[in-house]
């Protein structure tokens, strides 16, 4: 019966483990629902990218109060963690603090020090983002995408963090060993005399409890991840990597379209030939983007990765004035509806049943994507190099090309382009007419 | 303009056997605007005086495509673009310049993968050049002292990182140059991008060209300076609606740099 809490946490540990690959599993057969892309090129800028972006945080400090508040819960996240590898080991093995045995007492001393005092430093940043969610209400925490689920969401994972902060603090304050080393424990002794005059065996059950609640805080926080914005903890290092690395005025050209516009070009083509056998299985090019697996994979890692802060929407000029397009909404009805096309999935055996819906129509309006300015201030405004104009530009290609559903005005512009090559009606061999104006 | 504009066309260079160092791509904003064409003008004046060996195309040109492919018609884009790339092919074309950011874009990005390769600048970019070399230089003091706040185009900016060119041209000038909050990366667009020029805004609570012009105004600027025709068009419009249009005016750096 010794062995029963190393057991019991073995068991726990596997579980929660067991259960977050599932589903970081699912999340990869999602993103694969969407189109292959090449992004076998520029692999040192997409290094750098990440070094910079993801890792340096280069492009959260440009708002400084969020940025700088971000990179302490940032690196205070990461580097607490460290002391997980501890847990785990004391865990499986019933040892006790393996490190205050196996390292130097200073070494061991500063690692607890260092981790104490950004705790504290987490706690302090994860107040100030409570506070600007809910008391300050800042702009960008209250758009309408933000009500309900998303806004909750957001509030939870400051909670956690909070509790996860507490349980680190008190179990080193309850450490009667730890306490008596007096080396590492520059918050916790602190914390200690409020605990005074318990009894030992009192003690270690604090101890031991906020010892066991920190390690399945984190195991539930990791398992938390998937069903939250807060993905972008693991998938903003993997989507800034593959973020577009080509000018951002630079938009792709359809292949689809490129083979159909080379062969009218063709003075050889014959019009009447039959198509190449090859061909007749082939389904016939879809143009544009109706629904998420008209996307491409970099597409709906994009989504998975969005934490919602709307810096996008922010600086988003067709918002600022009021119209109804938020490119962070883009992105979370992006990822709303991958997730329901997933479950879709889960419960067809694996295979997509058509439910009438789709992410055009039924998520992202015509008149939210008709706003856009294509002005690329979303693009530069997102820490971690998401592309919502990208979706807006795919979908604007469905209307147009396949339903002919752009604003009459545009149509009425397209229209002078291929008559007279001007978007208005003037004869072509009038173009030169300024130079005698 | 008094003077007599010299605009010789490719076609006629053809003829006389020769191959200009640059081709102006005028565009169709620069063709057919009455606003534009003086932004046209105003380079071509630049290029005449500066003795630069260039050409038009003239009715040879065609729209680039570029608004088509923003408002989702790539199949439109790609004719245009394909019809363009011939002829500048056949022409040879080695180096382009451009007053319209779009156009720039359009053409040094998404024309390549299509056939059309080519050294394209934007005409900012060109005037830097040609003052740096010594060909083209500032005699007058036109704009000493006066503020002057310089719109980033999206296409040229943010786009396509081109931020130092116009303003280090603009402080050829002497005047004092002013940045509103919003400028570079995080300039606000003017409103016309994405075909929002040919159509009407979608319902909200105000223009995004009022709004860009508001941020223009807060500097007390006495000449907001534009490098997209576009961009012209919208704070010009924007100024008007203000009722600023004595104190401030909209101008192109073509033509500020042509005056100076």
């Amino acid at each position: 019966m010794e062995y029963l809490p190393n057991i019991i946490f073995a068991v726990i540990l596997i579980l929660g483990i067991g259960y977050f690959t599932r589903n970081v599993k699912k999340l990869i057969r999602n993103i694969k629902l969407g189109h292959k892309v090449d992004a076998s090129d520029n692999t040192s800028q997409r290094w750098k990218n990440m070094a910079y972006i993801a890792l340096g945080q280069s492009k959260m400090v440009k708002r400084p109060v969020s940025g700088f508040l971000h990179v302490i819960v940032y690196v205070g996240f990461i580097i607490i963690n460290i002391e997980v590898l501890e847990i785990i080991i004391d865990g499986l093995f019933g040892t006790h603090r393996i490190g205050q045995q196996v390292l130097p007492e200073s070494l061991y001393g500063f690692l607890i020090g260092s981790f104490e005092i950004l705790a504290v430093l987490v706690l302090v940043a994860v107040t100030v983002f409570w506070l600007r969610r809910n008391v300050i209400k800042i702009k960008r925490f209250l758009s309408s995408e933000m009500k309900g689920w998303p806004k909750s969401d957001g509030n939870i994972i400051l909670y956690f963090e909070v509790v996860l902060m507490c349980l680190f603090l008190i179990m080193n304050a309850t450490d009667m060993v730890f306490q008596e080393a007096n080396s590492g424990n520059i918050i916790s002794q602190f914390i200690a005399p409020w605990f005074e005059g318990l009894s030992e065996g009192t003690l270690t059950i604090i101890e031991r409890s906020a010892w066991w609640l920190h390690i399945v805080g984190i195991l539930a926080f990791l398992n938390y991840l998937y069903f939250s914005k807060h993905l972008h903890i693991l998938l903003a290092f993997p989507n800034v990597y593959f973020g577009k690395v080509e000018p951002k005025g630079k938009f792709n050209n359809l292949e689809a379209v490129t083979a159909e516009v080379k062969l009218m070009m063709d003075p050889d083509a014959d019009p009447y030939a039959a198509p190449p056998e090859s061909a007749e299985d082939e389904v016939p090019a879809k143009f544009g983007a109706s629904d998420v697996m008209d996307l491409t994979q970099i597409q709906l890692l994009n989504a998975y990765s969005c934490t919602e802060c709307g810096r996008c929407t922010s600086e988003c000029p067709a918002n600022l004035t009021g119209k109804k397009l938020s490119p962070r909404k883009i992105m979370m009805d992006t990822r709303d509806r991958l997730e329901e096309v997933g479950k879709n999935i889960d419960a067809n055996n694996g295979e997509f049943k058509d439910d009438g819906k789709q992410l055009l129509g039924d998520y992202i309006t015509n008149e939210e994507l008709w706003a856009c300015t294509t002005c690329n201030a979303c693009v530069e405004a997102c820490p971690v190099s998401i592309d919502p104009l990208s979706i807006i530009v795919e979908m604007r290609r469905y209307l147009v090309m396949e339903q002919s559903a752009a604003p009459m005005e545009l149509n009425n512009m397209m229209t002078n382009i291929e008559n007279n090559g001007a978007p208005w009606p003037y004869n072509q061999m009038d173009r030169l007419n300024w130079k005698d104006e | 303009m008094s003077e007599q504009l010299i605009v010789p066309t490719m076609a006629e260079m053809m003829a006389e056997g020769k191959q200009p160092e640059i081709l102006f791509w005028v565009g169709s904003a620069g063709s057919y605007d009455d606003r534009a064409k003086k932004i046209t003008k105003a380079f071509v004046k630049i290029l005449n005086k500066a003795n630069v060996n260039f050409a038009v195309l003239g009715t040879e040109e065609s729209n680039t495509g570029d608004v088509a492919k923003r408002a989702g018609n790539e199949f439109l884009f790609q004719m245009q673009a394909v019809m363009n790339i011939e002829v500048l092919n056949a022409y040879e074309i080695k180096r382009i310049v451009t007053c319209d950011p779009h156009s720039f874009n359009c053409i040094k990005n998404e024309y390549p993968s299509l056939g059309g390769n080519y050294d394209v600048i934007h005409h900012t970019q060109y005037i830097k050049e040609l003052m740096s070399s010594g060909r083209l230089s500032l005699e007058g003091n036109t704009y000493k002292g006066k503020r002057i706040t310089f719109h980033d185009p999206c296409y040229l900016g943010r786009g396509n990182g081109v931020y130092e060119a116009p303003r280090d041209v603009l402080k050829k000038t002497n005047a004092t140059l002013v940045e509103m909050k919003r400028h570079k990366g995080t300039a606000l667009c003017c409103g016309a991008g994405g075909a929002q020029m040919f159509k009407d805004a979608e319902p909200g609570n105000k223009e995004i060209n009022v709004l860009r012009t508001e941020d223009a105004i807060e500097t007390q600027p006495e000449i907001i300076a534009t490098g997209c025709p576009y961009c012209n068009t919208m704070m010009t419009d924007g100024v008007k609606f203000k009722e600023k249009e004595t104190a401030i005016k909209v101008l192109d750096i073509a033509e500020l740099i042509a005056d100076a």
